[in-house]
């Protein structure tokens, strides 16, 4: 496959870009979507890119066959993603649920704008509930929460192995903010940082013959006949998902040895909340940083510990949604007694501004 | 530098997000920590457009800001529409030729400019390079670019033009020298 | 003989107006035709307008008439549960070449063939206006759009959808189904009216495709979006009625 960046580069793009670009760089080879602002501008690109190192479009007919063509896709061994926002999440998780029934390698890029409905097609921290837990089964996801367009290249390159070393449905979770600012990153091809890219690799369509008996035909499926077969599935793919769990969990932590109060965020909130610790901090308000990278799986181990170890007397949670955050922690750290302040500002930005007064209000 | 936040607003078609662009591309080339991110919404569709940019040595926070440092309106109805950036640390810039009421202007903020810049454009220069003179005047406001690495970016945008008609190389360039004189000048006079 | 003088509709909202659609867009013109047939109809006080996601949204306080807004595609089944719970109320489906044909297909298809009795006006502009112009069913074969940068290509993507002559197929005869243009409005009219009466003397289903401009994500000027209109959607684009239960020139 062409080589797409062949030296390091910086640039100074949109998120929707930079995740073009980033999935390129990470040999991905095809791509199945359907517009939605605020991700229209990942097709733009790709579609002007593409072609030029021979990979693959399609603009299908809506998103559940968006999802499912992608989910054809990696069944045949080719690296291929879709992305979406609001509604066309809402659509996909059909196509994503039978990703995590039958274990199917996808990407998705999920840029949130503000709901229920059709919102707005702005901004939030909505989707936080629908990209980690949606659909009937047991949330068997892998969700990289980002907030720099540094960010955004490395956990596309990275969710493209992840989905295929771990064969679990791997979402990066942007925003409508992500997707349009432009600011400064850097593009690399993972090679030369020595990211090895997983091989990916058909689960039907396989070589050999079956005719001249060479190999057995591959019978894939997503419905059991008995309540038993099904519950040994569940149990399995469960403990394989809870097995791996602790070798992708991502998460950062400032200032949290002696912090009185923890500000936990995520996403693009997460930069408001890193200003936020640093001015209070100057003003002698011992404030600490906890940001899960990872919402699925969730640093739960490393949050109670940071909690743990500071001695801190409240958790302050701040997201642009009213609680989905907060409810995912909440389940997450379950018995610990600290209390929990919230700022919740469903499908608004959160500046440091706001955290502060928060802070200020209840310490 | 410390953080400068500056908010940009016109109506469509006035080259509002070209220039914000052009601006913020300017201080990447520098080095310098920038962001800039559109309004983007249905009301965009004849609603004013705003760019926000925020331009910082240092890592830049959330993409978006409650108060600017500098609020530029670049249409009457830009100029009640982006009031609410103002605190008193602004600086609010709008067109001297707009009949706008004065209870639509930010009292709060620290200085209210009017530059004549479509008076300019239209006498001086031409009509076009409108948006050009608000550029100038920005970095004249902010210094948040060098002058050079200004032109250079017009250069970058707009090379491909310039290529065809040389004559627009120097318009657009005497553009940005003017308004960045018009807004030295303007902060000069009567501080407040 | 006497021109009508182009009088604003009894049945528009006035606090909405001027509308909030681009200078030169075709929806004002269809929604300007459809209100003078409730005008003339005497229907505007049982009429339920719901409109789709796509320009049409812009619609949603468009007229003096009970309203609701749907989700993209989603605009049929919501005007056939109104109608099949509430048959004295008259249900206008308002909806773009996207939300019709490709998102919301199956939906047209099977209230089509189950004969609601709805009437549907889709507009055909070629394009996704809302989202900024990529692909829809309708794009014309090697039309640029944001996703065929480099021109339409049937062989990837197929060739136009073409809707009328397709539930045509799919109705029985007493489904009325036509093909409109705005640029020619007194057809235009006609054919919406027709749509309508279909649905009040409880014949069947009425579907109504008007092809519509869109110089914003065409980038054409004035002279060039009635020349693409004119010259190359209506070429690609029979104009007429299909199925009509009233006989031909039906009044
Ligand atoms: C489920 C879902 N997917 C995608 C969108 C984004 N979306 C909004 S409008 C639109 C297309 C509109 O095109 P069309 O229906 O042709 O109407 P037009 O704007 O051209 O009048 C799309 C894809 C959405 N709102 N919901
Ligand atoms: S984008 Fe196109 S369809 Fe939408 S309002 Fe503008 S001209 Fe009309
Ligand atoms: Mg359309």
């Amino acid at each position: 496959m062409q080589q797409v960046i062949t030296e390091s580069k910086k640039a100074f793009m949109t998120g929707n870009e930079t995740a073009a670009w980033a999935a390129l760089a990470s040999g991905a080879d095809v791509m199945f979507g359907y517009p939605i602002t605020p991700q229209n501008e990942i097709m733009h690109y790709w579609t002007r890119l593409a072609p030029q190192y021979g990979r693959g479009f399609l603009q299908t007919e809506d998103e559940i066959s968006a999802g499912f063509t992608v989910c054809g896709a990696v069944q045949s061994g080719k690296k291929a993603f879709t992305a979406t926002a609001g509604p066309g999440n809402v659509l996909m998780q059909e196509p994503f649920g039978m990703a995590e029934g039958m274990r199917l390698p996808l990407l998705a890029i999920i840029q949130q704008r503000g709901g229920p409905s059709s919102g707005t097609v702005i901004y939030s921290q909505q989707e936080v509930a629908l990209t980690t837990f949606g659909g009937n089964g047991e949330g068997w996801r892998i969700v990289y929460s980002t907030a720099t367009h540094q960010e955004i290249y490395d956990y596309v390159i990275k969710g493209f192995n992840t989905a295929w070393k771990y064969r679990f449905p791997t979402f990066i979770l942007g925003d409508g903010y992500q997707a349009k600012m432009r600011e400064p990153l850097e593009m690399y091809d993972p090679e030369t940082r020595g990211i090895k890219m997983v091989d990916t690799y058909p689960l039907i369509g396989l070589d050999g013959s079956i005719t001249n008996a060479e190999r057995e035909p591959q019978h894939l499926c997503n419905i059991y006949s008995l309540e038993e077969e099904l519950y040994d599935v569940v149990l399995k793919n469960t403990a394989e998902y809870e097995s791996i769990s602790p070798e992708i969990v991502e998460y950062e932590e400032r200032q949290c040895e002696d912090a009185e109060i923890i500000i936990l965020s995520h996403g693009v909130v997460a930069r408001a909340a890193d200003d936020a610790v640093k001015a209070l901090r100057a003003q002698g308000i011992k404030a600490g940083y906890f940001r899960p990278i990872t919402l699925r799986p969730y640093p739960e181990k490393q949050l109670r510990a940071a909690i743990a170890r500071s001695g801190a007397k409240k958790l302050l949670i701040a997201e642009s949604a009213y609680g989905q955050f907060y409810r995912l922690t909440r389940q997450e750290i379950y018995g610990e007694t600290i209390p929990m302040e919230t700022l919740f500002m469903p499908g608004v930005g959160i500046i440091d501004y706001d955290i502060i007064s928060k802070v200020k209000s209840i310490l | 530098m410390a953080l400068v936040k500056i908010a940009l607003a016109g109506e469509g078609g006035q080259g509002v997000q070209s220039v914000a662009e052009i601006i913020a591309e300017a201080a990447y080339n520098e080095e310098k920590q920038t962001i800039y991110i559109p309004n983007f919404g249905l009301e965009q569709r004849g609603g004013v457009s705003i760019a926000f940019i925020q331009v910082s040595d240092e890592r830049i926070g959330a993409p978006k800001f409650n108060k600017a440092d500098v609020v530029i309106a670049l249409s009457e109805r830009a100029v009640g529409r982006t009031a609410h950036y103002s605190d008193e640390n602004t600086l609010f810039v709008y067109d001297s030729g707009f009949k706008v009421d004065e209870n639509d202007l930010p009292r709060q903020a620290k200085k209210i400019i009017g530059l004549p810049a479509i008076d300019t454009a239209n006498k001086e220069l031409h009509p076009r390079v409108f948006n050009i003179i608000i550029m100038g005047a920005v970095i004249g406001l902010t210094n948040i670019v060098d002058f050079e690495a200004a032109k250079k970016a017009l250069e970058n945008k707009l090379g491909y033009k310039f290529e065809k008609n040389p004559d627009l190389r120097e318009l657009n360039f005497k553009a940005l020298e003017l308004g960045k004189q018009m807004a030295e000048e303007s902060l000069k006079e009567g501080g407040q | 003989m006497q021109t009508v003088a182009p009088a604003t509709p009894k049945s528009w909202y006035l606090p909405t107006k001027p509308h909030k659609f681009c200078p030169g867009c075709g929806h004002g013109i269809v929604l300007k035709a459809l209100g003078d047939v409730i005008d003339e109809l005497e229907i505007q006080d049982r009429t339920i307008f719901g409109c789709d996601i796509g320009c049409s949204l812009l619609s949603w306080d468009f007229f003096a008439c009970d309203s609701t807004q749907t989700h993209h595609g989603r605009t049929t089944p919501v005007m056939v549960g109104i109608k099949r719970a509430r048959p004295e109320l008259i249900t206008i489906g308002y909806m773009g070449d996207g939300g019709g044909y490709s998102i919301g297909s199956q939906h047209l298809l099977n209230a089509a063939v189950r004969n609601e009795k709805v009437t549907l006006i889709l507009v055909n502009n070629t394009n996704y206006g809302m989202t900024g112009g990529q692909m829809a069913p309708t794009t014309l074969p090697g039309q640029k759009t944001e996703t065929t940068p480099f021109g339409r290509d049937p062989e990837l993507t197929g060739y136009p959808t073409k809707g009328p002559e397709f539930i045509a197929q799919l109705t029985p005869d007493s489904a009325y189904v036509a093909r409109a243009t705005v640029s020619k409005y007194n057809q235009l009219r006609r054919f919406i009216r027709n749509a309508l009466r279909n649905q009040i003397e409880g014949n069947g289903f009425s579907f109504v495709e008007v092809l519509s401009t869109c110089p914003t994500n065409w980038r054409t000027n004035a002279q060039q979006t009635w020349h693409f209109l004119e010259d190359e959607m209506e070429h690609y684009f029979p104009v007429g009625e299909l199925k009509n239960p009233f006989g031909k020139g039906g009044k």
